[in-house]
Order: C-alpha cells, then sequence, then structure tokens
C-alpha cells in the first residue's frame, strides 16, 4: 500500500490504555493531498490516533509512519522537526487564553522562523483573512464564541502552512451556520494550499460530503473503509447502524455488563462482548 | 493481604511520581536559555513576584508589629527591652522571613500556578504546543520555574525588613524602646554571613521547592475541573508541609550544630 | 502581552529587594560600614573573656569607638587574646589604658570597656599591632561566690 502517494500509514497498530485495548491491529493509510475522515462512536479513541500520529503517545506495538520515517522511532529533535510539518486542530480550539487572536496565529511563525515583525503581520492578517476572522484580531480567546475560536485556531494551525492538518471533532457542538462555515473551509483550505487533511468526527453527513475517503473505526477495529459513495452502498450493518444512527445494532445500546444483569432486564445477548 | 497490597500499590505510586516529577524538572530547566526565555521568565517574575509583593508586604508589617508587642510585653519584666531589636531581626531573618514567606507564596502563587498549568493541559494548549513543535517544558514549565525561585527569596527579603520597620514602629514609635538601643544592639548582634545569608538559603531551598512542587502538581494533574481542584489543594498542602519539614532541617544544620 | 509595564514593575521589585537588602546590611547587621572604616588593632589578653563574642562592642564611657574583631587562645600561656578593632579616629589613647569586660544591664550582651590612661609629660600613644597589658576578666558567677564564700569562713 505504500506508495508515494501516502504521506502516513498506520500498519498493525495496537494500543492500550493501562489494561483496555484502544486499538487492536489496524492498518490504514492517509493520501497526499486529499481529506481522509475517520469516524466512529464516542469514546473510542479518535483522538487518541491522532496524539498517536503526532507522536505524542508511542503505541504498544506496530508502526505509524509520516513520508516513510517511522514516528515512534524518532529522536526527539526529529520528531520536532516532523510536527511543524504537521498541525492539529484541537476539539476545543486550544487557543492561548493569555494573548490575543492575533499573537496565538503568530505564535508558531515568531517561534519558528526569524520573519521580521512586519512580515508576520502581513502573513496573520491573511491566514485570519481565510477563516473570515480579519476584524477580531485584537479579541481574547474569551472574547470569541465556539465557532469563532474554532476558526481561529485553524488560522494558528495553518499559519506555518503544514503539510498535513488533524482536525478533532472539527463540527462537534457547532450551530448548522458555523458548522457549514467549518465544512466549506476544510474544503477549501485543502484544495487550494493542497493540504492533506485527517478529520476525525461523528458527524456523518458532513463529513461525507467532503471526505475523499473514510474509514470507520468501532470495536477497537476498521470496521469499513472506502469513498463516500462505497461506505453509503456498504452492506455492512455496523456501519449501517453508524450511517443511520440506530440506538441499538452490532455497537451495543448497552455498556458491556455481566449476564445476570442482562438476563434481569430482559435484554438480548447479542453485542455485549465476552 | 489486601493491605499488603494497597502499601504497596501506594509506595509504587509515590515512587513514580517522585520520577516524573524530577524528569519533569531536569526536562524543563536543562535547556540552553535563549533570549526569548528570558523575557518570559521576567513576565512569570511579575505573575508570581510582583503580584505577591502587597501580601507579603503587609503580613511582614503585621508580623513584625506583633512581635515587637509580644516581645516587649515579655523583655520588660526583665528590664531587657533594649533587646527587641535583635529579637524581632533574629527571629524574622532566620525563620520567618522565609518560612512564612513560602507558606504565602504557596497559598498565593504555587496554587495559582497549579490551577493555571493544569487548565492549559485540560484546555488541550500543553498539547497544542507540543504539536506545533514547542517543548511545552521548556515554554511554559522552565520560565515559572526560574522565576519562582528567583523571586521568593527577594519576597522573603523584602518581609524580613518591612518586617523589622514594623517592629520599630511598635517597639520604638509606640512603645517607647530606645531608637539608639532598637538598631545597634540588633547591630551587634545579627551577622550578616550567619543570620541573613543563612536565611536567604533557606528561601532559596523553599523557592525550589514550593515552585516544583506546584508546577508538578498542575503539570500531572487529572485534566477535569475535579482533578485540578485536587491539585491546587495538594500543592498547597504539600507544599507548606515541605517547607515546616525542611524548615526543621535546614535549622538544624545551619544553627543547631556550631 | 503588555512587557513594558511589565519590566517596568519587575524592575520596581528588584529595586525594592535591594533597599530591603541594603537595609538589612547597613542597618540591621552593620555589614560594610565597618569594613570602610579606617580602623587600626589592638591586642588585650584576659584570664577569661565570659560571654564576649566578635562583634560585641569596645565602649569608652558609653561611646562606642570600636569592636572586637576575633578571640583566640594563645597556644604559649593557654589564655584568651581579644582582638580589637578601634576606628581610627581615635587614635590617641594613652599606653597606660586599661580595658575590662563589662555587662550592660542584668541580662544584658557584654562588651569591653576601654579605659583611658592618664597622659603624663611624654604620653606613649597605642598603636596598631600593640598589646594592652592592663586587663581585667569578665566576672564569673560562680568565682563571685566562691569569693564570697571564701571572705566569709576568713572572717
Amino acid at each position: 500500500m505504500s506508495n508515494s502517494s501516502t504521506l502516513v500509514s498506520v500498519e498493525n497498530l495496537r494500543f492500550l490504555r493501562g489494561n483496555r485495548v484502544i486499538y487492536d491491529d489496524i492498518n490504514l493509510t492517509i493520501e497526499k493531498g486529499k481529506i481522509t475522515a475517520i469516524m466512529g462512536p464516542s469514546g473510542i479513541g479518535k483522538t487518541t490516533l491522532m496524539k498517536l500520529i503526532g507522536g505524542q503517545l508511542k503505541p504498544d506495538s506496530g508502526d505509524i509512519r509520516y513520508a516513510g520515517d517511522s514516528i515512534p522511532q524518532m529522536s526527539r529533535r526529529e520528531l520536532y522537526k516532523t510536527r511543524k510539518k504537521m498541525s492539529m486542530l484541537f476539539q476545543s480550539g486550544a487557543l492561548f487564553t493569555d494573548i490575543s487572536v492575533f499573537d496565538n496565529v503568530a505564535f508558531a511563525l515568531r517561534e519558528h522562523t526569524k520573519l521580521d515583525e512586519d512580515i508576520i503581520r502581513t502573513l496573520v492578517y491573511l491566514k485570519l483573512e481565510a477563516v473570515g476572522l480579519r476584524g477580531a484580531a485584537d479579541l481574547m480567546p474569551s472574547e470569541l464564541s465556539g465557532g469563532m475560536a474554532r476558526r481561529a485556531a485553524l488560522a494558528r494551525a495553518i499559519a506555518l502552512d503544514p503539510e498535513l492538518i488533524m482536525y478533532d471533532e472539527p463540527f462537534a457542538g457547532q450551530d448548522p451556520i458555523s458548522m457549514g462555515v467549518l465544512v466549506k473551509l476544510i474544503k477549501a483550505l485543502s484544495s487550494a494550499l493542497d493540504l492533506t487533511s485527517i478529520v476525525v468526527t461523528h458527524d456523518v453527513s458532513e463529513v461525507l460530503d467532503i471526505a475523499d475517503y473514510v474509514y470507520i473505526l468501532a470495536n477497537q477495529k476498521i470496521i469499513g473503509e472506502g469513498t463516500p459513495s462505497q461506505i453509503k452502498a456498504s452492506d455492512s450493518e455496523l456501519v449501517q447502524q453508524f450511517l443511520l444512527g440506530e440506538a441499538d445494532g452490532p455497537v451495543p445500546f448497552h455498556f458491556p455488563a455481566d449476564d445476570l444483569f442482562n438476563t434481569l432486564l430482559g435484554t438480548a445477548q447479542q453485542g455485549v462482548k465476552k | 493481604m489486601n493491605y499488603l497490597q494497597s502499601i504497596g500499590y501506594n509506595t509504587l505510586n509515590a515512587l513514580t511520581g517522585f520520577g516524573r516529577a524530577l524528569l519533569m524538572l531536569v526536562g524543563a530547566i536543562i535547556a540552553v536559555p535563549q533570549r526569548k526565555n528570558i523575557r518570559l521568565t521576567v513576565h512569570q517574575i511579575y505573575v508570581v513576584g510582583v503580584q505577591s509583593l502587597l501580601i507579603i508586604m503587609v503580613s511582614g508589617l503585621f508580623i513584625g508589629m506583633v512581635m515587637a508587642l509580644q516581645g516587649y510585653t515579655i523583655l520588660v519584666n526583665y528590664g531587657a527591652e533594649g533587646s527587641l531589636g535583635p529579637m524581632v531581626a533574629l527571629s524574622l531573618l532566620r525563620e520567618l522571613g522565609p518560612v512564612v514567606t513560602a507558606l504565602l507564596f504557596a497559598g498565593r502563587a504555587g496554587s495559582a500556578l497549579t490551577a493555571e498549568i493544569g487548565l492549559m493541559k485540560a484546555t488541550e494548549q500543553l498539547s497544542s504546543l507540543e504539536m506545533m513543535a514547542v517543548d511545552p517544558l521548556r515554554r511554559i514549565i522552565a520560565p515559572r520555574f526560574w522565576a519562582g525561585v528567583i523571586a521568593m527569596p527577594m519576597l522573603a527579603l523584602i518581609f524580613s525588613a518591612i518586617g523589622i520597620l514594623g517592629g520599630h514602629l511598635v517597639g520604638v514609635d509606640w512603645l517607647g524602646v530606645d531608637a539608639g538601643s532598637y538598631w545597634s544592639i540588633m547591630q551587634a548582634t545579627v551577622e550578616w554571613d550567619k543570620d541573613v545569608v543563612n536565611g536567604i538559603i533557606k528561601s532559596f531551598v523553599f523557592a525550589v521547592v514550593v515552585t516544583w512542587i506546584a508546577i508538578f502538581k498542575g503539570y500531572d494533574a487529572i485534566p477535569t475541573s475535579e482533578g485540578i481542584s485536587q491539585a491546587t489543594t495538594q500543592t498547597v498542602v504539600y507544599s507548606s508541609l515541605a517547607v515546616l519539614g525542611l524548615d526543621f532541617v535546614l535549622t538544624a544544620l545551619m544553627f543547631g550544630i556550631n | 502581552m503588555t512587557t513594558r509595564k511589565t519590566e517596568l514593575l519587575v524592575g520596581i521589585f528588584v529595586v525594592l529587594t535591594l533597599a530591603a537588602g541594603l537595609l538589612l546590611a547597613l542597618n540591621v547587621a552593620n555589614q560594610g560600614m565597618s569594613g570602610s572604616d579606617q580602623s587600626y588593632t589592638l591586642y588585650a589578653k584576659f584570664d577569661n573573656i565570659g560571654g564576649l563574642k566578635p562583634r560585641s562592642a569596645v565602649k569608652v564611657g558609653g561611646v562606642t569607638v570600636g569592636r572586637v574583631e576575633s578571640i583566640y587562645l594563645d597556644q604559649d600561656d593557654f589564655t584568651p587574646v581579644v582582638v580589637l578593632s578601634i576606628s581610627e579616629q581615635y587614635n590617641n589613647f594613652p599606653d597606660t589604658s586599661s580595658v575590662a569586660i563589662l555587662t550592660s544591664g542584668l541580662l544584658g550582651e557584654q562588651y569591653i570597656g576601654f579605659q583611658p590612661g592618664f597622659a603624663f609629660d611624654d604620653p606613649v600613644v597605642l598603636t596598631d599591632g600593640d598589646f594592652i597589658s592592663d586587663t581585667k576578666s569578665a566576672l564569673v558567677l560562680e568565682d563571685l561566690i566562691g569569693q564570697f564564700l571564701f571572705s566569709r569562713d576568713s572572717n
């Protein structure tokens, strides 16, 4: 699968948190210049996957390659060098609350480049213009609404013109308008800057519109993959349950419990993990 | 059996905690100082030092005044109220200055450091820094550590000086101890290297311990509101205990054995 | 970051600390003054120095003229030697002067009482490094009691 158009490849990844298995032997590849969506129910560790790609966590076994180089085996220096080429949009935005929106966007530029303050100013305003927040440059993060904070964080994420940008739940908790704005932005940035994007989400309809390729994660494994149309046509019960948002199905409504508990409630045995 | 198990479990937890704390500190302070970091440190000195100045000065003034009042009522019985000066000065320089400053610092600046860093962790700002290829240990932790270590001995010096002036205010201006004897007997008794310098050394040790506990508790906090409130409480409790315990050890080393 | 204001306030903080340090150094510990002041050294041998300590005052009629620099034991006759540092402005004490270890108040500090001798026609002045021969040791309570009992017995 590894060829020149692959930017990130995850190979036989296994990751445990404590004794709990988060990922059990998963494989996925992220194509250059494409938008790859990773979907799945809440709490299955989609954020963890991004932290693994960013090298903030180390897998228990398996490998993650960025442009062919193994991330878990990188030295600190190499890892920091690689991280300058990637960027991550956190769920909360993670703006630095003690500095203004302008300084937030300028942060990475000031930190990693020796550009003049004039050039930084120009760049920052260009990035803010791209997300439609040029007028909010002097506001503090606490003065922004949730959607604006996420857009500001997006401007910060693209400040250094990264190759790869990872969006952690970009649509969670957004009103329909902000959601529409974000969808448009992700799509526009991806095509305009030739960015490789990974979108982790559980908002099915939004992401199917913009994604080039989709992976669906559940029960520690990849349960479905393909282009949006392939996914929609999938005959897997699991995939269909997820797409249609059914309460019960292969992904159980009930948290795993012992048999007696189930019996008392009179629920079916299906889907309960042994 | 369960009881034994829990002892072993807690011991291991404590040991790994120490290990993580040390690794964090080493990762933070073993770095080439950069111009940028010096400016960040100055900013943090403002946050932990300048902003603690008022409470330190007011407390120092009152403690000096109370000591003069208490000391006078005892010393006057022996006609030794002339020794009020050295009594106030020595207790402040050797004990109260460093210790009370450290306790106030833990409550005022230490808890704020823990909460700030804990919140940065909870709101993913630390992760975000890491993903921007900026080491949070060097960018966030190191300036705060150095600022605490620099600011606290400064605060302790100011505390002692204000306390001695407060003692003067009550002892001399109010109770009528002779100003000349207040200062001259103090001067004859207080030794620069033994009393003043040892006090500064004490304060420096407290500064390292309190600041270290505060930033580690924030850095290691469970990133929830409950976790941060717990970490903040632990900062104040642990640093107060550490300061008082270390104070005994340091006093024994400095003044106990001649 | 409002850097300028912050830096100014931190600067004020540093100045305050220096002021506090200066107060402690000059007014509390009286460091530095003695060093910069011109002084000369005299020696005095005592049988017993009692509670005398380095930095104790040397007074003439209540006026402080110097301080005890150090105290050591003479290795030949095992008597304590007190090194006195006397301010240069009092440089004309005759060599017939005497010193005694006195106590200020009942529980006070011990200090050296310097009693200038009479100046005759041809006064010899004490200069740097001289020994003062006429000394009176500190009073030790046990000795006093012993003397008292002895003198009562002999009556």
